[in-house]
């Protein structure tokens, strides 16, 4: 079935709700992937004081992407939640973690380690587990009667668990680049010099995962062969690594942030490259997915007013709290 | 009842939502708590008003930011363990939660950042605005929580095409007969809620004997409100019982353990149901009042559990004890309510230490009350999700395993463990502190990061001061 206008609609809502929150929610869980390897307290202070005004909120788009996708596209919901029962039951888990931790961490001498703990793990299972399900996707998922039909554990394959480990570097780095842009200082160089062990380890991973991909699954890699932009963006990605790369050593502070959400765009392109028309890969289409028009115009105003509002808002936010977070500086 | 993956999955969603529904309902009533109290502040101008306003504010942020930690994980439930009802209600369902996620992000992002950090930004009447505002949104937000719920109970404006429920009278969804009369219900529910917790809070500090002043403002405040509520909700209470009635006798009949169609009907005041022989034990009835209470007359014919199949009838127990539960929370806040209102005009209501007693154990009635309200309604609607369309045990995901939702009911168990001994320690921490002064601001505090106001300034982000805007 073709997808109407309004599904259109929607599945754009979707895709840009789930690319911003790929970025903003990447760094700071980059940032909480990173403080694991600290043991200095003042260093992770500055970390946490980098990203406090906003890290609650970029988790936002992640209940934007679950709302949407249930009031748009509820069997791709239903398929996406059933076949990652346990990778999302452990993102959840990390949601409140965090949450906790974040919060409360400060607020007590005795239980630190604990909360510190929380924060590491929580940040490194998210961003895991964010992985391992678009491994799952490339792999395709099974589907019969509108419902998931493969095992619990499928994201527990080889495959899944590379691109798991993929994105865990890969939130890693967008939180080193997070940290050379807001820091001062000690932090900011420690940053920095992090930035091309991160990109090299992601390069290993998402070579290893395509040399895997030619393998796995050739319907993706027929698309991507078939579709010149997706070729053509996973080469801006190669390109904008090497800028990282390259941009770490500059004075230019926000380059290497720049780049690194350059790669993030590029291969969110590649992905939809490899998957359209397909939002369950590669069993249920956009325009089998979609629901009704009576649903998605009724929802349609929620889209229309209530989105830009929390948008100027989140850029409200970021602006100010602009600049360099004072006294950030790890020393 | 065995244990799988449909049983479990119910013990999971009861349970994540019954921890849910404590922060929302809190926060629904302190919200409308708050603006009174700002309201009060600008019209009279007495300082007292804005220390008690500043002390809520805190707790009611705290309790806003569990509220939304918590109702991020009820976001997914349906997908992750309600599988077929999500694909073929979603058309309905998909629409209404997501307008609930947009409306509690939407006060998020506007007039709840006002009313947490604008205090010096904005005029005084447009802070008041802004508090009328936050009271409005959670009342928005709730009402489409009881729109889905209520569509779930008595399915109206919907047409089937092949199989999947779609929706074809948007209007009929969102304000037919049953959401007009549960929705205010709910809300009275929450007001009451947070009402007892403000009395309780006033009367605990009277007898500690600390903060004289606030300690009066909640008292007077909270006894009177919650004294003119209560007979309110219990008419809408009735309106329910009315709907119920109408519409889904079987739950009714399990409300009343009424096993046999009676004519006319007694009302079973106290008894032990039991099912294996569908009678009840040690039963205190009266005669004809039951036929009086249902229809208004005394010889009306009410129907009992028999006249329904046994594959449709719901659980007795739980549905006959919760809502005597319920009704008699509402009596002891009625009871405490006229009580104090009584005390406070002859004057004796700080010296009363009985009294004192009697409102600070009285803290937990309103939660209990909005609790069993809802494990009526949800457990007497069974064995249907969708009253008489589709049945909860159809409703699962095909795909989960025993295995997956034991993993998923306890990890749920000890995250909300955790996290729910935490959060509830902060608010008891702000709650026996009481009122200390104006707010300060909090460095890199946000209106989407609410927790941070669990504690002061100091605490919040290790001493290290942000670039403020």
């Amino acid at each position: 079935m073709e997808p109407s206008n309004l599904a259109m609609f929607w599945a754009a809502v979707v895709c840009a709700s789930i690319l911003i929150y790929v970025v903003l929610d990447g760094f700071d869980l980059g940032v909480g992937i990173l403080f694991g390897t600290v043991r200095d307290e003042a260093t992770r202070v500055a970390m946490m004081n980098a990203i406090a005004p906003v890290w609650n909120g970029n988790e936002t788009w992640l209940v934007v992407i679950g709302a949407s996708l249930f009031a748009a596209f509820p069997v791709a919901y239903v398929v996406f939640m059933g076949a990652f029962y346990i990778p999302l039951l452990l993102l959840l888990s990390g949601v409140i973690f965090r949450g906790i931790a974040f919060e409360f961490r400060f607020r007590t001498q005795r239980m630190r380690p604990l909360w510190d703990w929380g924060f590491f793990l929580g940040s490194a299972v998210m961003a895991f587990v964010q992985g391992a399900a678009v491994g799952g996707m490339i792999i395709g998922i099974p589907v019969s009667n509108g419902q998931y039909s493969g095992g619990t554990f499928r994201w527990l394959a080889p495959f899944p668990m590379m691109t798991g480990t993929g994105l865990v570097f890969g939130y890693a780095l967008l939180g080193a680049c997070w940290l050379v842009l807001k820091s001062k200082g000690a932090l900011h160089d420690w940053a920095r010099r992090r930035i091309p062990w991160l990109v090299a380890a992601v390069l290993v991973v998402m070579f290893t995962v395509f040399w895997a991909t030619a393998d796995l699954n050739p319907l993706a890699r027929g698309n991507l062969h078939t579709r010149p932009w997706g070729l053509i963006s996973a080469g801006i990605g190669i390109i904008a690594l090497i800028g990282v790369v390259a941009g770490s050593r500059s004075k230019q502070d926000w380059f290497p942030f720049a780049t690194t959400v350059l790669f993030f765009i590029s291969a969110f392109l590649a992905l939809g490259a490899m998957f359209w028309p397909y939002i369950i890969p590669y069993s249920i289409t956009v325009g089998n997915a979609a629901a009704p028009d009576a649903s998605l115009s009724f929802f349609f105003l929620g889209a229309v007013v209530i989105l830009p509002l929390i948008t100027v808002y989140t850029i409200q936010v970021y602006w100010i709290f602009r600049g360099k977070t004072r006294d950030v500086t790890g020393e | 009842m065995s244990l799988d993956p449909v049983f479990l999955s119910r013990v999971q969603f009861a349970f994540v939502i019954s921890f849910h529904i404590i922060f929302p309902s809190f926060t629904l009533g302190l919200a409308a708590w708050l603006a009174i109290i700002e309201g009060m502040r600008l019209a009279t101008g007495n300082p007292v008003y804005r220390r008690v306003f500043d002390f809520w504010l805190k707790v009611f942020a705290v309790s806003f930011g569990m509220g939304v930690v918590t109702g991020v994980v009820m976001a997914f439930q349906f997908g992750t363990n309600w599988g077929v009802l999500s694909e073929r209600t979603g058309a309905i369902q998909g629409p209404l939660l997501g307008y609930e996620s947009f409306t509690a992000f939407m006060l998020e992002s506007t007039f709840f950042g006002v009313v947490l950090l604008g205090r010096e930004r904005v005029s005084p009447t447009f802070y008041f605005f802004a508090c009328c505002m936050v009271s409005l949104g959670t009342m928005f937000s709730s009402f489409w929580i009881l729109c889905n719920n209520s569509w779930m109970q008595v399915p109206l404006g919907h047409t089937i095409v092949n199989g999947k429920i779609v929706p074809a009278d948007w209007w009929a969804i969102t304000t037919g007969p049953i959401v007009r009369v549960r929705w205010p219900h709910m809300v009275l529910g929450a007001f009451l809620t947070s009402g007892m917790c403000v009395v309780a809070t006033g009367a605990w500090y009277t007898l500690r004997g600390v903060h004289p002043a606030e300690r009066r403002v909640m008292l007077h405040w909270g006894l009177g409100l919650v004294a003119v509520l209560v007979p309110m909700q219990m008419l809408l209470g009735n309106l329910t019982g009315g709907y119920i009635h109408k519409y889904q006798p079987a739950k009714f009949a399990a409300i009343e353990a009424r096993w046999k169609t009676q004519q006319p009907a007694s009302e079973a005041l106290f008894a032990i149901p039991d099912p294996a022989h569908e009678r009840n034990r040690f039963a205190i009835e009266v005669p004809k009042l039951g036929s009086y209470i249902e229809s208004g007359t005394w010889g009306s014919r009410e129907l009992g559990l028999e006249a329904f199949a046994p594959e449709d009838r719901p659980p007795v127990i739980v549905p006959f004890f919760a809502f005597r539960i319920m009704v008699g929370m509402g009596l002891i806040m009625l009871s405490t309510s006229w009580w104090g209102v009584i005390l406070s005009l002859r004057g004796t209501l700080e010296k009363s230490r009985w009294f004192l007693w009697c409102a600070f154990l009285a803290f937990p009635t309103g939660f209990i009350a909005v609790l069993c309200g809802w494990f009526t309604a949800e457990v007497g609607r069974q064995p249907w999700i969708v009253y008489g369309i589709l049945r909860t045990k159809d409703a699962v995901t095909p795909s989960l395993t025993t295995g997956s939702v034991v993993f998923s009911l306890l990890a749920y168990i000890a995250v909300y463990g955790v996290f729910g001994s935490f959060g509830l320690y902060y608010i008891y921490r702000l709650l026996e502190k009481g009122p200390s002064g104006e707010a300060r601001p909090i460095p890199g505090a946000t209106a989407n990061r609410p927790m941070a106001f669990a504690g002061d300034a100091q605490t919040a982000t290790g001493n290290l001061p942000h670039r403020q805007g």
